[in-house]
């Protein structure tokens, strides 16, 4: 230790120690300096902070009135707050277990093949990216439009698919002649008997709507013993009159119509030409309506409001979980990796299945890892913040609160209440704690 | 070979036909079909966020607010590059991208300078208290960024270090020292002893010995702390957003772009894209090292 004291006076030369006692300078420079710029940056950023932030938490707003410990009773009364905190610890109840459990299906899911580093790389990747770029990335994907955000087009796609839109999603009758609602489908308000026609006028149909092979409408002539009609745009650049078939107005192609009888029971239907003709031929004497049922009017998927207030904390976890799944997934697979083989085949030899096999050997086997993940997805959890101020719209961010964002939004966002701001922030450093606590065991015990 | 086989077998279990091995061999292959399916089935559903970010900002920006990224796709002849030629003709924009790498290569350096300094300390050099002081650094860690802000933002406003990259370099740098102190020294604490007390017999200094032993022989550990340290100051959002107003790095750039036009995609989409285009090559050039500091990360 001498040698190293003395050479900071001549650190040219190594010469020899001047025999006097040293003092503690001396003794400790070197020390003093390796050590003093880390002391210093933590003392003036880490500790004196801490001590001051836990000081101001007692005070009121403005600093200067001690006020007990009121401001940690607004964390439990102000509406704010509470939503926070219960939102918070939603958070921690379903995002840790989720990210785990996803990992963990990814991971054994890829231990069955090969080529499995493209996939662990793609998987991954999310989590290079920063989680206020991915709350942008999920902000986009997340809009209500299908046209634009990703997830309710893919919602849409398969919506259509089960029930398609109707060719006249957005039509309505263009006179009272017509009655009715989508639901039940347009009824024309007419009685009908063999020989008559039929008009029933539709307006509401954005052009681009109309089908390519609509020709001009034309009324089509009586037929005897039977009814026919026409089903047409009723509008024409610049308007027209309602009820008329004028130049210049559609047939509506391709519309199914029913011919109801007396009891309103479908008797017989039928599907418009491109001038939007129909004809129902041999029709038996009576009464008749014609109507559009409702299945013309099916509205198309409008989208899901993911970020309104009820959806938007689930849909930000969602986010979340695909930022985090690549990491559980690459710890849990080198935990896996580490699993003796010979174990698994052995219980396969004695007959087990591989889902008991999971069940029973790789999953208790696998315990502390997924242990490891779980407890650091808690502590990341409870900081959540970035994602959260991404993805959630202004109007909805009480809604999405979490503690971390509450102790910014109280403290910078406007209300600049930094008593109450810091006592957040202490009741977040209390909760994390405990957590940070087993995990610095797991370290120095890893070390 | 495996493509050719008739699927019927696909859902006998591997086990019953051990006894033939190479059509065991085609049924597993062809058992783990659904497998690949499924894999390759999740890889898109990862994938597809950011592809539609990238698309996103090469939409024109008179269709961005109202047309899906996908019409790129159907429709490759509509992408355009102007998006990106307006934010690097953006002041704000170019200002903040350079701005962030200040903010990162500072933050980078600084505190992994400091800390293998520390490290050192702790672990070669004698002095009454050595563990205990030890122990409080690492301590430090559970300390969250939150209990720190409040008391730096007035303290930053007396010192005129508030909206100033140095005050963001030296916050970013004192919350990176723990963590960082608390590798290196179990680092630096497993270089053998004898090459330590070699250079000392022959007089190096301890600086020298610093400069000279330790740190190449650390730079495995330098270089890891160093890449998660530049990622996460890169990535941050909250530290920035407190301590920056005009001196801002992209994240809070963006960030106000969307909190003052919800809709003007055209800007954000590319700076988002080129903001997460940085750290992805870091990612992709040194994987390896990562995960390890994104363990050590939660103590942050």
């Amino acid at each position: 230790m001498s040698e190293s004291a003395t050479t900071v006076e001549a650190p040219s030369g190594g010469l020899p120690p001047t025999g006097d006692e040293p003092g503690f300078f001396t003794k400790y420079g070197v020390t003093i300096v390796f050590l003093a710029p880390a002391l210093a940056l933590l003392g003036v950023w880490v500790v004196y902070p801490t001590i001051s932030t836990i000081v101001r938490s007692f005070y009121d707003r403005s600093g200067d009135d001690f006020i007990g410990i009121d401001n940690y009773r607004r964390l439990f009364s102000d509406d704010t707050l509470v939503r926070a905190i219960t939102n918070n610890f939603l958070w921690l109840l379903v995002v840790p277990f989720f990210v785990t459990a996803v990992g963990l299906v990814f991971a054994v899911l890829l231990e069955r093949i090969r080529f499995s580093v493209a996939f662990k790389v793609v998987v991954f990747m999310p989590m290079a990216i920063s989680l206020f770029a991915a709350g942008v990335i999920w902000r986009l994907m997340y809009e209500k439009d299908p046209s634009r955000g990703t997830v309710n087009a893919a919602i849409g796609v398969a919506h259509d698919a089960v029930s398609p839109s109707g060719a006249l999603a957005s039509a309505l009758p263009s006179t009272e002649a017509v009655q009715g609602g989508t639901a039940g489908g347009l009824v024309l308000d007419e009685d009908l008997g063999p020989g008559d026609v039929a008009r029933i006028g539709l307006t509401g149909i954005r052009a681009s709507d109309v089908p390519d092979d609509a020709v001009q409408a034309v009324v089509p002539e009586a037929l005897a013993g039977g009814i026919t009609g026409v089903v047409w745009r009723d509008f024409k650049p610049g308007g027209g009159t309602p009820g008329e078939l004028e130049p210049e107005e559609v047939g509506l192609p391709g519309v199914t119509v029913e011919l109801r009888d007396a009891s309103g029971r479908s008797a017989l239907d039928t599907t418009t030409e491109p001038d939007g003709t129909f004809a129902f031929e041999d029709v038996a004497p009576g009464t008749y309506r014609a109507a559009i049922g409702a299945k013309s009017f099916q509205k198309s998927f409008a989208g899901i409001s993911w970020l309104d207030e009820r959806l938007i904390t689930p849909a930000i976890m969602m986010a979340y979980i695909w930022v985090w799944a690549g990491f559980s997934m690459v710890v849990i697979a080198a935990g896996l990796a580490a699993i003796p083989r010979d174990l698994l085949e052995a219980a396969r030899t004695d007959g087990a299945s591989e889902w008991q096999v999971f069940r029973r050997v790789t999953v208790p086997l696998l315990a502390p890892v997924l242990s490891v993940v779980f407890v650091t997805m808690l502590i990341y959890v409870l900081k959540v913040f970035d994602i959260v101020i991404a993805i959630a719209p202004g109007s909805v961010q009480d809604d999405a609160n979490v503690i971390a964002l509450a102790m910014w939004r109280t403290s910078f966002g406007g209300v600049n209440d930094f008593g109450l701001g810091a006592a957040i922030a202490v009741f977040l450093f209390l909760l994390v704690i405990p957590i940070l606590a087993l995990n610095i065991r797991r370290f120095r015990s890893e070390v | 070979m495996a493509t050719a086989a008739p699927p019927i077998d696909a859902t006998v279990d591997a086990p019953v036909v051990i006894a033939e091995p190479t059509s065991a061999k085609i049924v597993r292959l062809l058992s783990r079909t659904p497998v690949y399916l499924v894999l390759a089935f999740i890889g898109l559903l990862w994938l597809v966020p950011t592809i539609g970010l990238f698309f996103t900002s090469l939409l024109p920006s008179s269709i961005v607010g109202t047309t899906g990224w996908w019409e790129v796709v159907s429709d490759p002849s509509i992408a355009t590059l102007e998006n990106y030629r307006g934010i690097f003709d953006n002041q704000a924009i170019t200002s903040a991208i350079w701005t962030t790498l200040w903010i990162s290569l500072g933050a980078t350096f600084l505190p992994i300078f400091v800390a293998s300094l520390a490290a050192y300390a702790f672990a070669w050099l004698e002095f009454p208290g050595r563990d205990s002081l030890f122990l409080v650094v690492v301590a430090l860690l559970v300390v969250p960024i939150q209990m720190a802000l409040i008391p730096i933002f007035s303290l930053y406003n007396d010192l005129g270090l508030f909206d100033t990259i140095l005050g963001l370099v030296l916050f970013h740098t004192a919350f990176g020292l723990p963590f960082a102190i608390f590798l290196l020294r179990n680092f630096f604490i497993g270089i053998p002893r004898d090459l330590l007390e070699a250079a000392r017999i022959d007089g190096a200094s301890e600086f020298r010995i610093f400069f000279r032993v330790i740190i190449p022989l650390g730079l495995p550990a330098i270089a890891s702390l160093a890449i998660f340290q530049f990622l996460w100051v890169w990535n941050d959002l909250l530290v920035a957003l407190t301590f920056a107003r005009e001196t801002q790095p992209i994240t809070v750039a963006i960030f106000s772009q969307m909190r003052q036009f919800s809709s003007n995609i055209e800007l954000i989409a590319p700076a988002a894209f080129v903001s997460l285009a940085i750290p992805l090559v870091v990612f992709f050039a040194f994987q390896r090292y990562f995960v390890q500091g994104l363990l050590a990360g939660s103590v942050k």
